[in-house]
């Protein structure tokens, strides 16, 4: 029989958290993650879906914050979808069931991992990291952008001072670290 | 360099990866008679202008859309941006 126990990104069993002066780093591994690409020809049909699952179609730039599904905008008619881990983890097959065959589901949580950065510094620590704007962000923003040589996708929740920084779960290590790092320089 | 793009607004050049000519949207029709040599044109012969040019850039770092870039080779000045597939369903409907 097999015996496995699942590990975080960063390859712990519990969550990695980190403080430094008064910028915390939270690890997310309770998030699940699925792509939605709507289909060609399809793109009205999957937007009306999207809306009925997370209550909005956010646009170029704009995560909609909602519960227990929420979603931003990745690119053109693509959406990524997150809820919690716990009570989605078959979060794939549950969109796919909802929108059939409008749009293309894909697994996502093993592909990503989620760090959580805030704090009152929040938006020198990013000016570090990533060349956006990020004080011209506002609550419900979401941006692609590089940080570390890595494609991450970086929202902005409410409360403001409270950022996600979605990137490669297969760099998690890296992306934690130059995050860190950048804590340091601004705390 | 900045590219702006069109829906995520202005982005450092870094964020891409350039292709090259943008004539490499027209892939020639594999079943045609003469595929043999359209298919020597499309991926060897290139103009090459000192002037502005068409070309692709991929926004690897972001959205992942390919883009076709007008840039004057000899200034870098971008007089132009659309997303690729715009340009591309929009000759399938021409054509």
């Amino acid at each position: 029989m097999h015996d496995l126990r699942p590990i975080t990104a960063l390859g712990a069993d519990a969550r990695r958290e980190d403080a430094v002066g008064a910028l915390t780093l939270t690890e997310r591994p309770d998030i699940a993650l699925a792509s939605v690409a709507a289909r060609l020809g399809r793109e009205g049909e999957a937007r009306d879906r999207l809306r009925a699952v997370i209550g909005a179609v956010p646009g170029p730039g704009e995560v909609q914050l909602h519960d227990p599904e929420a979603g931003f905008w990745i690119g053109p008619d693509q959406w990524m979808v997150g809820a919690p881990f716990d009570t989605h983890e078959d979060l794939a097959a549950r969109l796919k069931a909802r929108f059939g065959d409008t749009a293309s589901i894909t697994e996502q949580t093993d592909a990503w991992t989620c760090f959580d950065l805030r704090g009152a510094e929040v938006e020198d620590a990013l000016e570090l990291l990533c060349n956006l704007d990020v004080r011209r962000m506002e609550t419900g923003s979401a941006r692609p952008t590089v940080i570390h040589h890595l494609r991450c996708f970086v929202t902005r929740r409410d409360p403001p001072d409270w950022f996600r920084v979605v990137g490669p779960r297969a760099s998690a290590d890296t992306l934690h670290h130059a995050i860190l790092d950048a804590m340091r320089s601004v705390a | 360099m900045l590219i702006d793009h069109p829906l995520l607004g202005p982005r450092d050049a870094s964020e891409f990866v350039y292709l090259g000519d943008a004539s490499l949207i027209d892939r020639p029709d594999w079943q045609a008679d003469d595929a043999a040599r359209a298919f020597h044109d499309y991926a060897y012969l290139r103009d090459n202008p000192a002037g502005p040019h068409r070309e692709l850039w991929f926004h690897e770092g972001g959205d992942r859309s390919w883009l076709v870039v007008t840039r004057d080779t000899t200034t870098h000045e971008i007089t132009d941006v659309r997303l690729a597939r715009d340009v591309a369903l929009e000759r399938r409907r021409s054509s």
